[in-house]
């Protein structure tokens, strides 16, 4: 089965997972791979121009090798010094790693690299591009052969609760004992939905974020009653924020 | 029930900040030496971010920090559960007098799988060359071997100036990039269960044989001879390897007999691949010089004995270095 993530548990019983990159974001780090080689060969060229004023059968022997080495040579080399990483896989933010999780090792990238040869037949990675697309992890065939796997790295940012936690006044905070009980009742998933809907709450249309808070308040009210003078003049979402600030913050 | 996330964030924060600048560090400098104390301060990070995540992922429903953590314990599980060897320095010569040899004779019946197809490549070719001398065009698409050899011996013969004056160094680099291309090619087809490099070993095989019996019914062994074999007798041996090391991807691939898993399996192989493709350009560096300065010449200018003479001392070398180097301090 096909899927975007790569789960990996640990011996101490840790289990987590990464996001496997996909064809489109690894053809287009390719893409942008080949240009940087291009430009490294027309650096390369202009270089063997001058030794060719010299001496045109050495300078051609250097440009016929250095073609070779650079094609060859420019992943093996970038993924190993940057630990499975090219330019391209840096703007795109993939990087190759052990399907294992494991650290890389130099074999597994030349071995990934030299089966380009196979992969790139008959056109444009068409082998690859057809196996990445059928394989569940995403692998061509230097990938399966390597035991490597392409993940993608999103850019992460530490959560800021306070843009939805913080400020008013918490009418349901009154009430410990009842407080205490609605920790107790609330499951992570639950928590989550309230949350997220709270944190995505201009990306909702009007009407349809008033009867999504109706819910879920209409929800966690049924998991503890709390007296109507904690509750009266509250409105749906209000009650909501109360509620989370309850879940996540157990103090004052 | 769920934690204060604030309040745990905040605690853990220094911890997180810890390992990241170390997970940073260890990736800028792989080859650094972490001393003993750093050792148990990164195992001790470690530990403690997997703790946080695992209390997260129970407790909390907060997707981002969880999603933060994931990657740093990702990170750091890499460096600290490897239990592969890290070599240590990597030697030269260490690696072409011992690992490259003992890696060869390790896997040495994966050669002679590629010999006995070569072979059977070369008997196909050669005696459709006897039975039907009208197939060469067919077996031998390439306009330099389509020509008459009793016609070519002569003009090579006659000839008397130098073809490849001024362009001996780009020749030869041609053709050392070129037959490592096709090298590369016969091992990686090892991923198509062994199917590519057998066609490719029993075609490189079936053009052999052909160019050889066409010689030989033309009455031109010693020029053969002494054309092929100062390159040849380096430059073949090295597809062969290249296929040796493509069927120990088929053979890693299919997995007959074993219960290790297709992971297991290929993982390892790998570190061997490796070595002999290795191995393969450096026969192929030789080869590709000794084509373009030497096997290029004939009589008068060298004569064949000493070409054929200079081919059989290299052939020998090469079967006393994979046969012997590195056997004292083998395992095997």
């Amino acid at each position: 089965m096909k899927t975007s993530r790569l789960n990996i548990r640990t011996p101490e019983g840790i289990e987590f997972s990464q996001h496997i990159a996909g064809p489109v974001t690894r053809f287009l780090a390719c893409l942008i791979d080949w240009f940087c080689i291009h430009v490294v060969l027309v650096l390369l060229g202009t270089i063997i121009s001058l030794v060719a004023a010299v001496n045109a059968n050495f300078a051609i022997a250097f440009y016929v090798i250095g073609l070779f080495v650079i094609g060859i040579g420019y992943g093996i080399v970038l993924e190993w010094i940057w630990r499975g990483q090219t330019i391209g896989k840096r703007l795109f933010r993939l990087r190759v790693v052990d399907v294992e999780g494991m650290r890389l090792q130099f074999n597994q990238i030349v071995i990934r690299n030299l089966l380009r040869f196979v992969d790139s037949l008959p056109v444009f990675y068409f082998v690859g591009g057809v196996t990445c697309w059928l394989n569940s992890k995403c692998q061509r065939l230097g990938d399966i052969a390597a035991n490597t796997v392409v993940i993608r790295h999103p850019r992460l940012y530490e959560p800021d609760l306070d843009q939805v936690l913080a400020g008013k006044f918490n009418s349901l905070r009154q009430f410990p004992h009842l407080a205490a009980r609605l920790r107790q009742n609330i499951t992570p998933a639950e928590a989550t939905i309230a949350l997220q809907s709270l944190l995505r709450r201009e990306e909702f249309d009007p009407i349809a974020r008033v009867k999504l808070f109706e819910e879920l308040a209409t929800h966690f009210r049924a998991k503890v009653e709390f007296p109507a003078e904690a509750t009266d003049g509250v409105t749906d979402e209000q009650f909501l924020r109360n509620i989370l600030d309850l879940a996540y913050r157990s103090k004052n | 029930m769920i934690i204060d996330l604030q309040k745990f964030i905040a605690n853990e924060r220094p911890v997180w900040t810890e390992l990241e600048a170390t997970l940073n560090r260890l990736e800028a400098e792989p080859n650094a030496q972490l001393s003993l104390e750093k050792v148990q301060r990164f195992h001790e990070l470690y530990e403690r971010t997997a703790a946080d995540l695992a209390k997260l992922t129970t407790y909390s429903s907060e997707p981002e920090t969880r999603r933060f953590l994931e990657n740093l314990v990702s990170r750091a599980y890499g460096d600290i559960h490897e239990t592969r060897e890290k070599r240590s320095r990597f030697s030269p010569l260490t690696w072409f007098f011992q690992t490259w040899p003992q890696t060869f004779r390790k896997h040495v019946r994966a050669f002679y799988l590629s010999v006995a197809i070569t072979i059977a490549g070369c008997a196909f070719g050669g005696l459709a060359i006897a039975f039907d001398p009208g197939s060469k065009p067919v077996l031998m698409p390439f306009p330099h071997l389509l020509q008459d050899p009793a016609k070519r011996v002569a003009e090579e013969e006659n000839s008397t100036y130098d073809r490849l004056q001024g362009h001996k160094t780009s020749f030869s680099a041609e053709l050392m990039t070129h037959n490592t291309k096709v090298s590369i090619l016969t091992l990686s087809l090892g991923m198509t269960w062994g199917i590519g490099t057998i066609i490719m070993l029993f075609y490189n095989g079936v053009i052999l044989g052909a160019v050889a019996v066409d010689y030989i019914r033309a009455g031109q062994t010693k020029f053969l001879l002494g054309w092929l074999m100062p390159h040849g007798v380096i430059e073949i041996p090295a597809i062969l390897i290249a296929g040796q090391a493509g069927f120990l991807l088929a053979v890693a691939l299919i997995g007959r007999n074993r219960r290790v898993s297709f992971r297991t399996r290929l993982r390892e192989v790998s570190g061997d691949v490796s070595t002999l493709i290795f191995g393969v350009a450096l026969m192929l560096i030789w080869a590709g010089f000794i084509e373009s300065f030497l096997s290029q010449y004939h009589e008068p200018v060298i004569p064949y004995e000493a070409k054929i003479a200079f081919g059989f001392v290299e052939l020998v070398l090469l079967c006393l270095f994979l046969a012997k180097s590195g056997r004292k301090n083998s395992t095997e």
